[in-house]
């Protein structure tokens, strides 16, 4: 057992009480932060990944002591997931300020007819 | 100038192209997204419509160049080797859909004009500069779907198809349909967080993250090795989630509904489609073998599940938009039929897939079927809504008189969702039969018999109400514009003649696929 | 059992009991501090995994900017809500589903967990085939190698792919208040520390910013970090309202947010007839094209995650504090 085997198990496990978050959570906020923790466990196995693809090549001295391909899409993946987050929020927190409900309707309510006013 | 020479000229100046024609589709609606967010808001519908034809062209040119050379185009972005960049590929398959998607993009994007154009006197406004940027957003994001190669790089295309539709649903700013953006994206966001799982997996077994590298590695391997089996269960969860087919499916009808009319067209007709569209590569192509299994029937049962479910809860509609909404889900269901069908009669299961050469084209005819319908028959209803104030079904009498053009698109659409000779899905449903009948599977056939008389049950319901109605006329709030009008008619003409396309043409979905060898695990 | 593995396992425990401890935190804003924790310590586990760009972007954003917003969006939906952030939270789905759920979490993390103990060994990996190539990208440092020359077109739709979701963020404000600023980052109070906080640390958090994009090309670093240091900065000037949020309607700061990708896909296009290939760049140049690259999209990322943590425009308030 190495680091990176380690590190690999450690993000199976931040996945598993990602997702049990995600789906016991009412809160939509605490979905959020249950959706950033289950991202964060898949890059860390993605991590674990690319620190065994470098093993072989650092005791070969070229001075890559890690795959950089995943590194790059990790960072990639660090933005998007940001950006993911941004719009949750935003979301959230407007549903909030018009409807005051902080959680989303489990029973799933069907939206209303439109006002009307506007054109097709 | 003669338009004819001009067009084939543009053309084969395009298909001359070769692969590099496949950087146009991918690049086209980006440079419309950033133009017009530099430009500005009053000449953003203007900057969508000048790109339009150019992308239909494009899209036109990449059909002509696959059909010419019986083979798929690709190319190696930055000239770098398979396994350190990244591949674009456009064969039959993504041929079909880049086609189709142009047309519904089209049309949508001339009928949405109207709507969100800005008023005289204002220099933006924020449902016109945020319709048209997205619209952009979703087109590009369909597009590189249809031809990227790399995982991870459609792992990014999901993305730019999620934070594109999803604004689009709580365009209008109450509070339900903002309730319902915020639900896709927390399905979407699932979704896509166990297809990057699933993609880290494959890369860790195989060290590449380009799909023909990957599925030649797996085709050499027997059983599978557990994380490319967890990771391919993975992907499909996630997608599965994407395309809202039951049981995952909760977020679609709020969504679709509760968005503007033009955005439900965009979401119902194509955006569903892409990650279906990548069920498909993952399962075909990536690991045909897959298909053999267990798997494939456990799609096929989910599927009858959303043709029953969503033809039943349709038919309890009281509003028209959540009924288009959840017939998007009964027949989001067809399309996972092709999954048990795919293998060829039981007693060849070694055969190669070429076997059940139909399933394929079955499916994509449903597929370009439905979506042509299905934008028409949610841009009509959105017009219908307009002009009445309401969408209530049981309170559409007298629109048939009032609208004729506009409901003649709407029965038009629904009919070829139906299965009405000559339209697309009369054929789907004709090829998907035939492989039921030769490979033993009959319980398909009946979902599909049981899902096309839920399908004429709603719809009979809808004419029903719109057809009535010999008293005054009701009073319009609204007429749309003939313009709108027309192109949805054109539209829902396209659903319903599609079944007219001459028989050579229908082999277009099989070109440039490599027959996968299947072979059964033990 | 080495020094080193002690403690990567004190890490790789201590990351599971926060995550643990985000999950069953009682009140949102607890656990929205420890997830601020936790990505600081995500950084430190990024650094035992010789990750030293991921570990600086983990850091700045998933610790940093990520928290900032979640924190922000804690405070005020206390202000909305039917249940208080720091009291108890509504009930959930009923004790037998939580179980359930559990349950198959539980398993779906022992699943994965065996999957990544049967993964292959040698392991697969494209790092060798990454530094043969180098030497035509003419940078040092592979991760920017990968980012830049041989995944360029990942980069370019991760910039792009920032403007629907700030446009999606900006989308959420009324029509009315379309035209004004911002709203998420105004300050609540102005306190002193706060103040002299935002007055000292910007100037020195600009300079490291560029140093971090400059260096990015052969050492860790890069535009992104650059960008994500330079983005903390300006929320910061905001948060102590020593400067007014920009207006989402203003024409230099929404070039500025498409600048970055229009030269990038420029320079791709130009690829075409110069090098044989979109996103190619011609022999001897790689590197002056690529500081250039990075350059305008430093740029674009920091005034796009400036905006994505501001949140959607919202109508001015008039004199007396009233909107």
């Amino acid at each position: 057992m190495n680091g990176a085997t380690l590190f690999g198990l450690c993000g199976a496990g931040l996945i598993g009480l990602g997702l049990y978050g995600l789906i016991c959570h009412p809160g939509a906020l605490r979905k959020v932060l249950a959706f950033n923790l289950i991202g964060s466990g898949v890059f860390l196995l993605f991590g674990a990944i690319a620190r065994r693809g470098g093993g072989v090549l650092s005791s070969a001295g070229t001075g890559i002591d890690s795959d950089p391909v995943p590194q790059a899409l990790v960072i990639t993946g660090l933005v998007v997931a940001f950006a993911a987050t941004a719009i949750a929020v935003a979301l959230l927190l407007r549903l909030a300020e018009t409807t005051g409900r902080t959680t989303l309707d489990p029973n799933g309510s069907d939206p209303a007819p439109p006002a009307g006013r506007k054109e097709a | 100038m003669p338009l004819y020479p001009l067009v084939s000229g543009l053309l084969t100046g395009l298909v001359d192209l070769g692969g590099t024609l496949l950087v146009i589709p991918l690049m086209l609606p980006v440079t419309g997204l950033l133009l017009i967010l530099a430009i500005g808001g009053r000449y953003a519908g203007r900057i969508v419509l000048a790109l339009l034809p150019l992308g239909l062209a494009a899209a036109a040119a990449v059909v002509a160049a696959v059909w010419e050379t019986g083979d798929a185009l690709s190319y190696q972005l930055g000239g770098w080797t398979p396994r350190l960049g990244v591949a674009l590929k456009a064969d039959g398959l993504s041929a079909v859909l880049l086609l189709t998607s142009a047309i519904v993009i089209l049309a949508v994007g001339v009928y949405a004009q109207r709507p969100f154009r800005v008023p005289q006197g204002l220099s933006e406004t924020r449902t016109s500069l945020v319709f048209w940027l997205l619209f952009c957003g979703v087109w590009g994001g369909l597009n590189l779907v249809f031809v990227s190669q790399d995982l991870f790089n459609l792992f990014v295309a999901l993305e730019l198809l999620t934070f594109s539709a999803v604004p689009l649903v709580s365009l209008d700013g109450r509070g339900e349909t903002i309730a319902a953006a915020l639900r896709y994206l927390l399905f979407a966001l699932l979704g896509s967080v166990l297809y990057l799982l699933g993609a880290v997996l494959f890369y860790g077994t195989y060290g590449t993250l380009d799909i023909a590298l990957l599925a030649d590695q797996i085709a050499r391997v027997n059983p599978l090795p557990a994380a490319v089996i967890a990771a391919a269960a993975l992907m499909t969860a996630g997608l599965l989630a994407k395309t809202a087919l039951f049981p995952l499916h909760l977020w679609l009808p709020p969504a679709h509904a509760g968005a503007p009319p033009a955005a439900s067209a965009l979401l119902s007709a194509l955006v569903v489609k892409a990650s279906f569209f990548l069920i498909l590569r993952i399962w075909f192509d990536l690991m045909p073998v897959l298909l053999t299994q267990m798997g494939a029937q456990v799609l096929g049962a989910l599927g009858v599940a959303a043709i029953l479910y969503g033809g039943l809860l349709a038919l309890r509609q009281g509003r028209l938009k959540l009924l288009v909404a959840y017939s998007t889900l009964a027949q989001l269901g067809y399309l996972f039929l092709v999954f048990p069908l795919a293998i060829g009669p039981g007693a060849a299961r070694s055969a190669s897939l070429v076997a059940a050469p139909g399933v394929l084209t079955g499916g994509m005819l449903q597929l370009v079927s439905h979506a042509f319908a299905k934008a028409a028959m949610f841009m009509a209803a959105g017009m219908i809504a307009a002009a009445l104030g309401q969408d209530q079904i049981r309170k559409l009498a007298g629109i048939g008189r009032a609208l004729p053009i506009t409901v003649l698109a709407f029965g038009i659409g629904g009919l070829a969702l139906t299965g009405l000779l000559p339209s697309g899905a009369y054929l789907a449903k004709t090829l998907l039969d035939g492989a039921a009948a030769e490979s033993g599977q009959w319980w398909w056939s009946l979902a599909m018999q049981a899902g096309g008389l839920l399908t004429a049950a709603y719809l009979i319901r809808v004419f029903y109400h719109a057809l009535s109605g010999f008293g005054e006329p009701p009073v319009l709030r609204a007429r749309p514009a003939r313009y709108q009008e027309l192109v949805v008619l054109g539209l829902a003409l396209c659903s319903i003649l599609l079944g007219l396309l001459p028989s050579a043409m229908l082999a277009l979905p099989e070109l440039g696929r490599v027959a996968a060898v299947v072979t059964e695990t033990p | 059992m080495t020094i080193s593995l002690v403690v990567d396992i004190g890490l790789a425990l201590v990351v599971l009991s926060l995550a643990l401890w985000i999950i069953a935190a009682t009140t949102v804003y607890r656990a929205v501090i420890g997830f601020i924790v936790y990505g600081l310590l995500l950084a430190i586990v990024w650094v035992r995994l010789g990750a030293a760009d991921v570990a600086l972007t983990e850091a700045a954003l998933g610790g940093g900017l990520t928290g900032l917003l979640l924190l922000g969006a804690a405070a005020r939906l206390s202000h909305h809500e039917c249940v208080p952030v720091f009291g108890r939270p509504a009930a959930g789905p009923v004790v037998g589903f939580r179980l359930l759920v559990g349950i198959l979490c539980t398993l779906i993390a022992a699943g994965l967990a065996a999957v990544v103990l049967l993964l292959p060994e040698p392991a697969p990996s494209l790092a060798s085939e990454v530094a043969s190539n180098l030497p035509a990208t003419g940078v040092g440092n592979p991760v920017t190698a990968v980012l830049l020359a041989y995944r360029a077109i990942d980069t370019l739709l991760e910039a792009v792919v920032l403007v629907p979701a700030m446009i999606g963020v900006w989308s959420l404000a009324t029509d009315q208040g379309w035209s004004g600023r911002p709203g998420f980052l105004t300050p609540a109070r102005r306190t002193s520390a706060l103040t002299l906080l935002a007055q000292v640390l910007p100037p020195v958090g600009i300079v490291f910013g560029i140093h971090l994009f400059w260096i990015g090309a052969d050492h860790p670093g890069g535009k992104f970090q650059a960008a994500v240091v330079l983005a903390a900065m300006w929320a910061l000037v905001l948060l102590a309202g020593l400067r007014e949020p920009p207006r989402v309607g203003s024409p230099p700061l929404r070039l500025a947010v498409v600048v970055g990708p229009l030269v990038f896909i420029g320079i791709g296009v130009s690829g075409i007839w110069l090098a044989d290939a979109f996103l190619a760049y011609p022999a001897g140049y790689a590197k002056p094209m690529i500081l250039a690259i990075e350059a305008v999209l430093t740029l674009s990322i920091t005034v796009a995650l400036v905006f994505l943590l501001a949140g959607p425009p919202a109508a001015d308030r008039s004199a007396d504090g009233r909107r």
